[in-house]
């Protein structure tokens, strides 16, 4: 590591983040990201890393991709964040969009965050209004944010620590894949609404079962119940299709999108609400206020990134992404069986699954080793999250499968202290 | 109210824009060659054939489409020209395999066809439809993925088509993105196209500003030049077979073939024979008057008027001012003197014919070559001859590299009625400053990965006739996990211990401990 790098690291200690400075250091992880373009991360000692973390896929299209660059400076010419009170161009231009892009013809107005985390208290908060109940279901080990309401619908390691875990049972949390415990939840008819990531990202993208996802919206209608889409990390084309409910046949009430929704350049989260889920919009439009909330620019970059993805090219990309990147996985599996021991795959949502309970972690390290960034699921980490861009050329995937090829083979040498079979031959 | 796509800020033409654009289409088309170049013959035949079937089915209503929106040609020609691109086409060259390996026994090489990947294809005005058909089964013949940019004066035909052809092509089997369109070509678009480093050839027909542009491009290119085919008529040619091939070619499709004589020359004894034959066959000869309306009509300081381009005879004598009988089918514009000060002896892409008398052979092959040097270079020529001796001098003195004897030079030299290999996109090689001097086919769009052995008789060649390139077709579908009738997610049985593997004994529950313990010493470091 260069003095120049130990003395940063020292400052981000000092001035940012002692402990998350210090855990990745622990880790054996000691990036820090300078400059960063397409699907690359450059670390200040001049390292360049695959990146196929993404931030849970705000950097589907790559980094600083050129024409959200472009459109966000040309933007900067007519716009800024916009004064929040007031109707405002780009922000119902981007409603607009969204509205003609949605998962179903109900999903018409958007109210606007500044982050995921606000998104998805919007979104809780709309739900409590629209039915005049105060619980919320979500998912045990799911994860929405870390907000005043979106942090109670997660893992308690988020909320504990700072005495903000549910206390008064307004939040349940039921097992993923499991009906009956959901229809047990709903059955009283006193819940808002269930909060759903389509396929769970943090958790390591646990698959829902077949008819799974189906089956709780038809719930949540039995019992007037929302059903609240988190499409974070799971729209914007990430399935081959723009929303992964569509995927699964859901026609959510409210649908949350925030992350990828502007490419990394410009922060902004999207809350898409019903007709009939809108009455507060209606009653006090001034109810939640955000003065960063749909900033202008946000709206013009986001438009930008909705047209992108929808260009019919991204989407066959995307196939030819999913199909050669898992067919090499297979290859890789193949031969280390018994560590690399199976794939959760939707598109380019893939969870890679090892033979320990946290064997995701010497994985992300000596991938990191070689060149390639991918993360470990934080409430799971058996499992490594493992997500292309969109954008991926065949190259860079296939220079992407070679180097995963010897990180995972260096990484089961380590944990399972045995030599490659194939030098056992 | 419904939601409307509005753009408030718009990038459209600003650089990043252009060349995102050229980008994803180009990257799509990158896949598609990777996956296309693991099928083999035969998958590759079944596509190619039912492009050629459905393009052989449409000749005739897309030859129709093309003339009534670009307003030019002839639509029993164009029919005849789309159906020549189709079935025979690819009959022509279904016994040369570009797919599989060759083995050179005697040479001790071995050699692995490697295709460019992904072909960019200009289409021009003239000959849209043809062209396209052409350079699609050429590019699938060889596993190539295209991109074909329309000639916006006939953009619409041809994007009809293309998704025609596109439908036909993945429904055999082709990779999504093997062919595709651009829908709105624009100057800045193309040259995004022509100079991205994910186009790996382009293929470039049509006007001389857009050959030297891809040339410019600093990728590989293959542009060829225009046309201005001289057409000689010796004292020895059968005058009455002459002329009509002569007449029948100048005026198919009303000229737009690059291919098309433009320049007839001839000698003082056949002069009045030849005029007599031609009109037979309907050409109108002009008188001094006429030519100078012509020439006036047809060409302004700037050049040729497009007016013009693919009108027929009656038309264009019309347009001069000029009565002519309505049968008539090209017009002949005698000309005094072949040069830079004769617009008249220029290409012309529609049915007039320029036409001079020269004292001597001699002359007639300088004048010849006088016309090549005015433009067409590289191009095309035909006599009418019966004497094998002028034939090799006209050929070898001529700057072209094609020279039709007796036939039309239209279908001639395009390969319709010659032996040449049939094409729409004529080499105007080194005369022509390009890099193809031949016909162009479907080797010029692959190169050969060759092993070579030692040559020395003691070394042994490997036993390769046994063997065959392992391709390996389409990639497997990747799962949608819980998306009813998704292809299913493998997981390794991991209660089974691998044969192979040390530690057969050691159960399952010891197995995890010991993985434990690593784990931690692992992640302590």
């Amino acid at each position: 590591m260069s003095q120049e790098k130990t003395d940063f690291l020292e400052r981000s200690k000092t001035f940012w983040n002692p402990g998350k400075t210090q855990d990745w250091q622990d880790m054996g992880i000691d990036l820090v990201i300078d400059h960063r373009e397409k699907y690359y991360l450059h670390d200040m000692d001049g390292r360049r890393l695959i990146d196929v973390h993404l931030n849970g896929g705000t950097y589907n299209l790559g980094h600083r991709h050129p024409e959200l660059v472009e459109v966000l400076k040309a933007g900067t010419s007519r716009f800024d964040m916009g004064n929040h009170h007031f109707p405002a161009l780009a922000r119902t231009a981007l409603a607009e969009a969204l509205a003609e892009s949605a998962p179903g013809p109900e999903l018409r107005y958007t109210a606007y965050g500044s982050g995921g985390g606000e998104a998805i208290d919007i979104a809780l908060k709309t739900a409590r209004h629209a039915t005049q109940r105060r619980k919320i279901v979500s998912i045990i080990k799911a994860y929405h944010g870390h907000t005043g309401l979106a942090v109670k619908t997660g893992d308690d390691r988020f909320s504990k620590l700072f005495l903000s875990e549910d206390t008064v049972g307004e939040f349940v949390q039921v097992p993923f894949n499991d009906l009956n415990t959901m229809e047990d939840a709903l059955k009283r008819r006193d819940v808002a609404a269930v909060i759903m990531e389509t396929i769970p990202a943090t958790y390591g993208f646990p698959m829902p079962e077949e008819g799974y996802l189906p089956s709780v919206k038809q719930l949540c209608e039995r019992y007037d119940t929302l059903y609240i889409a988190d499409e974070v990390q799971t729209g914007l084309m990430r399935t081959g299709e723009l929303w992964g409910c569509t995927k699964y046949k859901v026609q959510p009430d409210i649908m949350v999108t925030g992350k990828g929704i502007s490419g990394g350049m410009y922060p902004i989260a999207c809350v898409l609400i019903s007709e009939k889920c809108g009455g507060w919009l209606k009653e006090d439009g001034f109810a939640h206020m955000s003065t960063m909330g749909g900033a202008e620019l946000g709206c013009v970059v986001a438009m930008k990134t909705l047209e992108i993805v929808q260009r019919p090219e991204v989407r066959s990309v995307v196939h030819f992404i999913s199909d050669y990147i898992r067919s090499g996985l297979d290859g890789i599996m193949e031969e280390y069986s018994d560590f690399f021991i199976g794939i959760r795959q939707h598109g380019l949502i893939m969870g890679l699954e090892f033979s320990h309970e946290e064997g995701a972690k010497p994985v992300m390290k000596y991938l990191y080793e070689n060149g390639v960034w991918a993360i470990f699921s934080a409430l799971d980490p058996s499992v490594l999250q493992f997500k292309p861009g969109l954008l991926m050329t065949q190259s860079e995937c296939e220079e992407l499968l070679r180097r995963v090829q010897i990180g995972i083979e260096q990484a089961r040498e380590e944990v399972l202290g045995v030599r490659n079979r194939r030098s056992i031959h | 109210m419904e939601p409307q796509i509005r753009t408030l800020v718009d990038i459209s033409e600003s650089q990043a824009s252009l060349s995102g654009r050229a980008d994803i289409v180009l990257e799509r088309a990158r896949w598609a060659s990777y996956i296309f170049q693991r099928f083999d013959k035969k998958r590759t035949m079944k596509i190619v054939d039912a492009v050629a079937n459905v393009a052989h089915s449409h000749a005739g209503e897309w030859a129709e489409q093309v003339v009534v929106e670009t307003g030019f040609g002839v639509v029993s020609h164009k029919k005849l020209k789309n159906e020549f691109t189709a079935k025979p086409l690819v009959d022509y060259y279904r016994e040369q395999d570009l797919v599989s390996m060759r083995v050179k026994e005697e040479k001790k090489i071995v050699e692995i066809p490697r295709p460019a990947g992904v072909i960019f294809a200009l289409i021009p005005s003239t000959n849209p439809i043809s062209t396209l058909n052409f350079k699609i089964i050429l590019a699938l013949i060889t596993r190539n993925s295209i991109v074909i940019s329309p000639h916006p004066a006939a953009k619409k035909s041809c994007i009809d088509a293309v998704r025609i052809l596109t439908e036909a092509a993945i429904s055999s089997g082709a990779p999504e993105g093997a062919i595709q369109v651009l829908e709105t070509p624009s100057i800045p678009l193309i040259e995004e196209f022509m100079s991205s480093p994910k186009t790996n050839v382009i293929l470039a027909t049509g006007g001389t500003a857009m050959v030297r542009a891809a040339y410019s491009s600093s990728n590989p290119a293959i542009g060829v030049g225009p046309g201005n085919a001289p057409v000689f008529v010796d004292s020895s040619a059968d005058i009455a077979l002459a002329a009509n091939q002569i007449v029948t070619s100048k005026s198919f499709d009303n000229s737009v073939l690059c291919t098309s004589e433009s320049n007839l020359i001839t000698l003082t004894d056949v002069d009045k024979p030849l005029r007599k034959s031609l009109k037979n066959e309907g050409a109108y000869i002009c008188n001094n008057n006429e030519v100078v309306q012509i020439r006036n009509y047809l060409f302004h300081p700037n050049g040729f008027n497009v007016e013009a381009l693919g009108r027929d005879a009656v038309w264009i004598a019309r347009e001069c001012g000029i009565r002519v009988p309505k049968k008539t089918r090209i017009l002949v514009t005698p000309i005094n003197s072949i040069g830079i000060e004769e617009p008249l002896a220029r290409e012309k892409l529609c049915p007039v014919l320029s036409f001079y008398v020269a004292n001597s052979p001699k002359q007639a092959i300088a004048q010849s070559r006088a016309t090549l040097r005015a433009t067409g270079a590289g191009h095309s020529a035909v006599i009418h001859s019966q004497n094998e001796r002028m034939i090799l001098d006209f050929a070898s003195r001529v700057e072209c590299y094609r020279v039709v004897v007796n036939a039309s030079c239209s279908l001639g030299a395009s390969g319709f009625n010659t032996n040449l290999a049939p094409s729409f996109t004529i080499g105007t090689g080194f005369y022509g400053r390009s890099s193809l001097g031949e016909n162009l086919g479907p080797q010029h769009l692959i190169h050969w990965t060759q092993i070579a052995y030692n040559s020395d008789p003691s070394v042994a060649f490997g036993k390769f006739n046994e063997l065959s390139l392992s391709l390996d077709g389409p990639l497997p579908r990747s799962p949608s996990d819980g998306v009813p009738g998704s292809p299913k997610s493998r997981r390794v049985d991991t209660t089974s211990t691998s044969t192979s593997f040390s530690i057969d004994n050691v159960n399952r529950e010891e197995l995890r401990k010991l993985i434990a313990e690593e784990l931690k010493n692992v992640l302590k470091k």
